[in-house]
């Protein structure tokens, strides 16, 4: 095996990166995209356009305001020093931050998709079998929007850990805090270190593959975007 | 008593209606899509809000807005089963049932028997809900409606997602409800066969205005409220078997204006028959036809004249002994006849549709 300690640093922490990420935006997500599904509010297009953002930008763009607004003129930075954690940018919390934002379209769209596709109907047939709103959102809404889950899953976790010009912004390359596998391989590279680079590329591509070959396998049709 | 007041102002269309109807029995809300009958079933359930409401169902109080009192449709005990099936796709179809029990907190397995057994579905209850035919998918979500002991049931075109054949899967199972459940129905459809079979009550609607109200008979043969359904235009019959011939396989229907022949296999004396008589099944003579093949000759009375929907025709109310009968005929024969109102006249009846047997 060609990788070293610090190749598995990377991969180890791109996993803990990306679960956590993954966890952290489907459950913020889901509220934000039930509220997008349902609303008829005139603010909706604003949130919706906000929240497909990262989706356009060049990651630079996004990693330089992230920077900004977490460096110590920033209203995040002034706001984590006043907490007493001192600043994000160059720490793991900060990649958490920054890849929650990257990541968060990935995530939000298809549960916006699976909760749309729902309807009115099932909604209203819950009501008039007793099941109060809250009720209904859980034994209803959620098990019928599962495949939205399972795409935004997929589609979430893949991102983050594909993610490099944000990481590269705000985390900078400090081994084993947020030095992930993709700033890895350009490292790998810029040193001329082929094999190894081969090594964690072809990793990353055959895991890419397998995820959402798995996704379009289980969940046909039911895959957005 | 069912008491409903709806204020409902969209674009394109305005409703304002003030409904008292009986607490019994099937209702039926009866007129052209965008009539407003749904709509009408949406508030009662509270799937829309109207607002400067009020709703009453035997003694609950569901909507008065003078007092803003607004009760969410899930606390409503109302049962509602849409024109299509609607069963949840993630759950089996005990799955969908149990869903009910479990809102419910009913322990009591009696009732679920008893409902299993009123729809005919017991060999359904381990099936995907994807795998039933429509009408078996009507039926479970009817079962379902039922599971929670509504103290009033809405149906909104049940039918009117399903072909013909499909359609008498589950007509009869809504007559035996009608026979067999106290249950107050308030049932939404624009086809004027099922409202025949099943009503007791019609209420006529019309772009978002009440044209009529009142016992099912009276209100089908008001015409002159309902032209465009004139294609359709009949009347109810309602009697009891008091013979039958079995040699011709026919039965005696006693009715308030005597006797009339149904082509039916014998049935018990006493029986109580509801029929229907199209309009258009009906000719009109002055003096008896005496070599007629047409068995049921009624003497009747002219009491009104209408234009029917095309200019050739015209229909002809009349009253023969009490019993309503409705007749197209082509204004020729109108004016050839001299047909007026008092006019003493024969009818002809060509075809009965025999509708229930209660």
């Amino acid at each position: 095996m060609v990788l070293d300690a610090e190749d598995w640093g990377a991969i180890w922490l791109t996993f803990k990166l990306a679960t956590l990420v993954t966890m952290l935006l489907l459950l913020i997500g889901t509220p934000i995209a039930w509220w997008l599904a349902r609303t008829r509010s005139r603010v909706k297009s604003v949130i919706g356009a906000i929240v497909a953002l990262p989706l356009v930008l060049p990651p630079s763009v996004l990693g330089f305001y992230l920077l900004v607004t977490m460096g110590p003129h920033g209203p995040i930075g002034y706001f984590t020093q006043w907490l007493g954690i001192g600043l994000l940018p160059f720490t793991f919390p900060g990649l958490v931050l920054g890849s929650l934002v990257y990541s968060m379209p990935f995530v939000i769209q298809p549960l916006q998709n699976a909760f749309e596709a729902i309807g009115e109907r099932p909604l209203e047939v819950a009501a008039t079998l007793r099941a109060s709103p809250l009720d209904t959102f859980f034994h209803v809404a959620l098990p019928l929007a599962k495949p939205g889950f399972i795409t935004a899953a997929t589609l979430g976790f893949a991102h983050t850990i594909g993610e490099f010009g944000v990481v590269l912004m705000i985390g900078g390359n400090v081994p084993k805090v947020t030095r992930v596998v993709s700033v890895q391989i350009y490292g790998h590279v810029e040193a001329l270190e082929y094999a190894q680079a081969h090594w964690l590329a072809g990793g990353m591509l055959v895991l890419s593959f397998v995820a959402l070959l798995l996704l379009y396998t289980f969940n046909p049709g039911k895959v957005a975007k | 008593m069912i008491g409903l007041r709806c204020h409902v102002v969209r674009s394109g269309f305005a409703m304002d209606i003030t409904l008292d109807l009986p607490g019994r029995g099937v209702t039926a809300l009866f007129g052209h899509s965008g009539s407003g009958k749904t709509t009408i079933l949406r508030a009662v359930a509270g799937l829309e809000r109207h607002a400067n409401g009020y709703l009453e169902v035997n003694g609950a109080v569901w909507q008065d807005d003078a007092r803003g009192l607004y009760v969410p449709t899930h606390q409503r005990a109302l049962g509602y089963v849409f024109q299509e099936a609607s069963l949840f796709s993630h759950l089996s179809v005990r799955g969908n049932l149990d869903f009910v029990l479990k809102r419910t907190q009913t322990k009591d397995r009696t009732l679920f028997d008893h409902v299993l057994a009123l729809l005919g579905i017991a060999h359904l209850l381990d099936r995907r809900t994807t795998d039933l035919s429509g009408g078996e998918r009507q039926r479970v979500a009817i079962a379902r409606a039922l599971l929670t002991q509504p103290a009033i049931l809405l149906m909104d075109e049940p039918l009117a997602a399903l072909d013909g054949k499909r359609k008498e899967e589950v007509l009869p199972y809504l007559e035996r409800i009608h026979a067999t459940l106290d249950i107050p129905m308030l049932y939404v459809s624009h086809s004027a066969e099922e409202v025949a079979r099943l009503a007791d009550h019609v209420v006529l609607l019309d772009n978002g205005k009440i044209l009529a109200s009142g016992p099912a008979a009276d209100t089908l043969a008001r015409l002159d409220l309902s032209n465009g359904l004139a294609d359709d235009a009949g009347v109810l019959v309602e009697g009891f078997v008091n013979g039958g011939d079995e040699h011709y396989g026919l039965v005696h229907l006693q009715a308030a204006g005597g006797t009339l022949y149904v082509a039916h296999a014998a049935l018990p004396l006493g029986t109580r028959l509801r029929l229907r008589i199209l309009a258009r099944d009906v000719s009109l003579a002055l003096a008896r036809p005496s070599d007629s093949s047409v068995l049921n000759l009624v003497q009747a009375t002219v009491t009104a004249v209408w234009p029917a929907n095309t200019a050739a025709h015209v229909i002809v109310k009349l009253d023969a002994g009490g019993t309503t009968l409705l007749a197209r005929i082509t204004r020729r024969s109108h004016d050839q006849l001299g047909l007026g109102i008092g006019k003493q006249v024969w009818a002809q009846v060509k075809a009965v549709a025999l509708l229930s047997i209660r």
